[in-house]
């Protein structure tokens, strides 16, 4: 599919998947694959047996050396300190208004060894900004193009990873990883996702991930696993109220506006941002995202806009029919005094009034 | 599915918005394709017109939503909506089944049957879709 900004780029395994016959998209630049089959059965397969993604189009950004861990935490609202070698957290690079150059995982591999996982989208600007930002013995390397990313999600993700894994994955906790060999392939295994299910994301050199993916689609087929798309990855998501930057989250949000108070360590020091959100924690933000549901017909999609009593108070961030809930869904930012729970309002869809009501979320959540 | 079998059925009238229309005396029966349903994927949604509603042709009258995406659906014909499928609202994917057969849209008294002359036979609509394909 040709774009206007040139040729997009590829993954190591674009051609497999042309070769496959799924459906390729631009995705911010990058030709990826919506869906292989249906969108409504990869997003079961992977709540009921197991799911397959490439998202090697995230960014990699390592920093290295004895300042590292000083110059992630001076970037980032969660505590990396409060990691050993082997564990990960979701976290936000923020700007010093509290919002976000992006949200991110960050994996601490060593005492000086962090790997930084971006958005795609974000990559460029996130190297530039963090390199900017480096002080002292530190070294920042953007090293996207030598990592390929698996995401294996599901209730049977472990069984079909184990198949091809030497050590037992059973005692890796969530946001925690292991670097061993996967089918003969040094690899980081993590178990991590973003589909509000069990599973693992599996970073492998660029060249082994095309034997890699055949070779967890021979053994996970007869679980039921499905390769899957990024229209599945948006529906499993947001059922989880799993955030997507560019439509949830940006440098006009800030990160207690997301409801992300959990990330937000202000007691561990000062870091870029924490002045403001320190600000905004005593006063309160002044709007907050929320997830809604339908009651009248519809669905809601990003940029309907939203009315409270009549008044246009912004917009959706994210919406989409949730297969798993099966009822219309979607996120959006309220003013603070009208965000509770239970908050009756209407979203435009196509000119017509349709009408919503603030939900708790997750809208999905796995049972074990 | 007796219809449902074929991708291009002979006996309809296709518009150049993947619609189809079948005639039989005063009224016609409108869906969207095969090949609609398929690059629209999953349906999960249809938004159609009242019973009653006059429609125009070219203009728009309704939706059909997939998990992915809104595609609005044109009349192929003007006329009065005679009434619409309405197993639709608890089973949008029988669009995906059965488009040409149980997954029609509506049905419409024709205005002006001097518009049919406008829309595609199978042939041509064959054709249409092969040159978009390239």
């Amino acid at each position: 599919m040709p774009s206007a900004a040139g040729p997009l780029k590829t993954t190591a395994l674009t051609r497999l998947f042309r070769d496959m016959g799924a459906r390729m998209v631009d995705f911010a630049g990058w030709e990826l694959p919506v869906q292989f089959s249906s969108v409504l059965e990869e997003h079961q397969a992977v709540r009921t047996a197991a799911g397959l993604f490439d998202v090697s189009h995230m960014g990699e950004v390592e920093v290295r050396g004895r300042a590292a861990l000083e110059v992630v935490q001076k970037l980032t609202s969660n505590d990396v300190s409060r990691l050993g070698p082997g564990q990960a957290q979701y976290t936000a690079l923020t700007t010093d208004k509290g919002t976000f150059v992006d949200d991110i995982i960050v994996y601490r591999r060593d005492e000086d060894d962090f790997l930084l996982v971006v958005n795609a989208s974000n990559t460029d600007k996130d190297f530039a900004w963090i390199a900017s930002q480096a002080r002292g013995q530190v070294e920042v390397i953007n090293a996207s193009a030598r990592y390929a990313q698996l995401a294996l999600q599901g209730p049977r993700a472990r069984a079909i990873l184990q198949t091809l894994v030497q050590v037992p994955l059973a005692p890796i906790r969530s946001f925690h990883f292991i670097e061993t060999a996967v089918g003969g392939t040094k690899c980081i295994v993590a178990r991590t996702g973003y589909t509000g299910e069990d599973g693992f994301e599996i970073y492998a050199p660029p060249g082994d991930a095309p034997d890699l993916f055949s070779a967890l689609v021979r053994e996970g087929s007869p679980h039921g696993l499905l390769p899957c798309g990024l229209g599945a990855r948006d529906t499993l998501r947001l059922e989880a109220r799993l955030l997507l930057y560019g439509n949830d989250l940006d440098e006009t949000t800030t990160v207690l506006e997301a409801g992300l108070d959990s990330i937000v360590k202000l007691g561990k020091g000062p870091f870029i941002g924490s002045e403001a959100l320190t600000r905004e924690k005593e006063r309160g933000p002044l709007r907050r995202l929320m997830g809604f549901e339908m009651i009248d017909a519809g669905i809601p999609r990003h940029g309907y806009p939203i009315r409270v009593e009549g008044a246009e108070t912004g917009a959706v961030t994210s919406g989409t029919f949730g297969p798993t809930v099966k009822k219309s869904i979607g996120l959006a930012y309220f003013p603070s005094r009208a965000a509770g729970v239970g908050t009756r309002f209407s979203v435009g869809i196509r000119g017509r009034d349709a009408q919503a009501v603030i939900v708790p979320t997750p809208f999905y959540r796995r049972a074990h | 599915m007796s219809k449902g079998n074929g991708i291009y059925p002979e006996d309809l009238k296709y518009t150049k918005e993947h619609e189809w229309l079948a005639v039989n005396g005063g009224v016609g029966t409108v869906g969207i394709t095969h090949y609609a349903q398929s690059e629209l994927g999953d349906i999960v949604y249809v938004e159609l017109p009242a019973a009653g509603s006059p429609v125009v042709a070219g203009e728009e009258f309704g939706t059909v939503e997939s998990v992915k995406a809104v595609s609005e659906i044109f009349a192929p014909v003007s006329g009065e909506v005679l009434g619409v499928n309405t197993a639709l609202a608890t089973s949008p994917e029988t669009i995906n089944k059965d488009p040409y057969g149980d997954g029609w849209l509506l049905k419409l008294k024709l205005a002006d049957s001097k518009e049919l002359d406008a829309l595609m036979t199978a042939a041509e609509y064959r054709k249409y879709i092969e040159e978009e394909a390239n």
